[in-house]
């Protein structure tokens, strides 16, 4: 495909996500209370997106990623959260 | 158009769901067996949820011209406790003649522990004494690097597991090169909020290929939509994709992959 036709496709789509994620920063904000290590993940995350580098999704999904290699002693639950909190 | 849905959860769907797969162009369903959303209180439970899956589910399908097929575990959201896990297993064999069973699955990791860890060797070790087929489930959001990693480790530490024998599903960009690199098969579940958009799947197809990868909805009792597949196909012709290469992706490639199980048989209508 040329830019213009993935543009021609994804822009609005691409666009309404971008509005979304600036709105959940802002209702992040005036929240009160304190954040946890998922709001960090989720601005470094967001830094990947301003490299003018390839494969930015897998940074991304890397940035919210367990790093470690060996398994945990016992599963502290069933769900997954986004964010690894050793990261913090 | 016609696609293979290969990884549903149809027990957790209404006959509303079938109905409006066939319409629209499924041949062939598999559902691995999975968590039900509650822990199960004893093997018994397992024991009839195996008769449900080769039993009751097939005759189900069937009402809707579908054929449907399986896969057995013990699903890792149930495998900390690995007592109850070893009952379960020791039960998988007697179902494993069954015409719709085509191998064990979806096994795998969930949070990575050294109990999950246990039991994924113990049904890897039944696959490889059984010569069956495997299906691997991989952890969500920010455990799946690691257990991919882990998994991938655990596979290829047996020399009996033949690695285009086994698929590595709900693969994303951190993880599908790894995944291809080991010569595994790898699947991309297509997911409304987590693991793969159709338009990150279609991503990956041009950047990886269309070799060794197949497309699923896991339309289960969560958030899932099991038209998803026919959604992407469509995303792919807006994308330029011809009719023959969408078709290698959602009916081809399944099927290479499934008819390694002799059981797996479609008419070709």
């Amino acid at each position: 495909m040329t830019r213009l036709e993935v543009l021609d496709l994804y822009f609005m789509d691409a666009r309404s996500k971008l509005i979304d994620l600036a709105a959940f920063l802002d209702r992040v904000d005036r929240g009160y209370g304190e954040a946890d290590f998922r709001l960090d993940a989720f601005r470094a995350a967001l830094d990947e997106l301003h490299k003018n580098a390839p494969e930015r999704a897998k940074q991304v999904l890397l940035a919210f990623s367990d790093p470690t290699a060996e398994p945990i002693p016992t599963a502290p639950g069933k769900g997954a959260v986004g964010a690894w909190p050793g990261r913090r | 158009m016609r696609y293979i849905e290969p990884h549903g959860h149809m027990v957790s769907r209404t006959t509303d769901d079938y109905r409006d797969m066939v319409t629209a162009g499924c041949r062939a369903v598999c559902e691995p067996a999975f968590w039900a959303g509650f822990d199960r209180s004893s093997p018994n439970g397992f024991y009839d949820y195996f008769c449900q899956l080769t039993e009751h589910e097939p005759k189900r399908a069937a009402k809707f011209g579908l054929p449907h097929f399986t896969w057995l575990c013990i699903n890792p959201k149930e495998s900390e406790d690995v007592g109850l896990a070893k009952d379960v297993v020791a039960l998988i064999p007697r179902f494993l003649d069954r015409p719709n069973v085509l191998g064990i699955g979806e096994i795998g990791l969930n949070k990575n522990s050294r109990n999950e860890l246990k039991v994924l060797e113990m049904h890897v070790e039944l696959a490889a004494r059984h010569n069956q087929m495997i299906l691997v489930h991989t952890p969500h959001l920010e455990d799946k690097l690691k257990g991919t990693r882990l998994i991938s480790d655990v596979l290829k530490s047996d020399s009996r597991i033949k690695p285009e024998r086994c698929i590595i599903d709900h693969v994303e960009e951190h993880t599908i090169k790894l995944v291809l690199d080991a010569g595994l098969w790898a699947g991309m579940t297509l997911y409304p909020e987590s693991k793969c958009t159709p338009a990150r799947a279609i991503d990956m197809l041009d950047v990886y290929g269309t070799d060794r990868i197949w497309m699923n909805s896991a339309c289960d009792w969560g958030v899932s939509i099991p038209l998803n597949v026919p959604y992407t196909a469509l995303e792919m012709k807006r994308r330029g994709w011809s009719a023959e290469q969408i078709d290698k992706v959602i009916y081809q490639n399944p099927k290479t992959f499934m008819t390694q199980c002799p059981k797996f048989k479609l008419s070709e209508r």
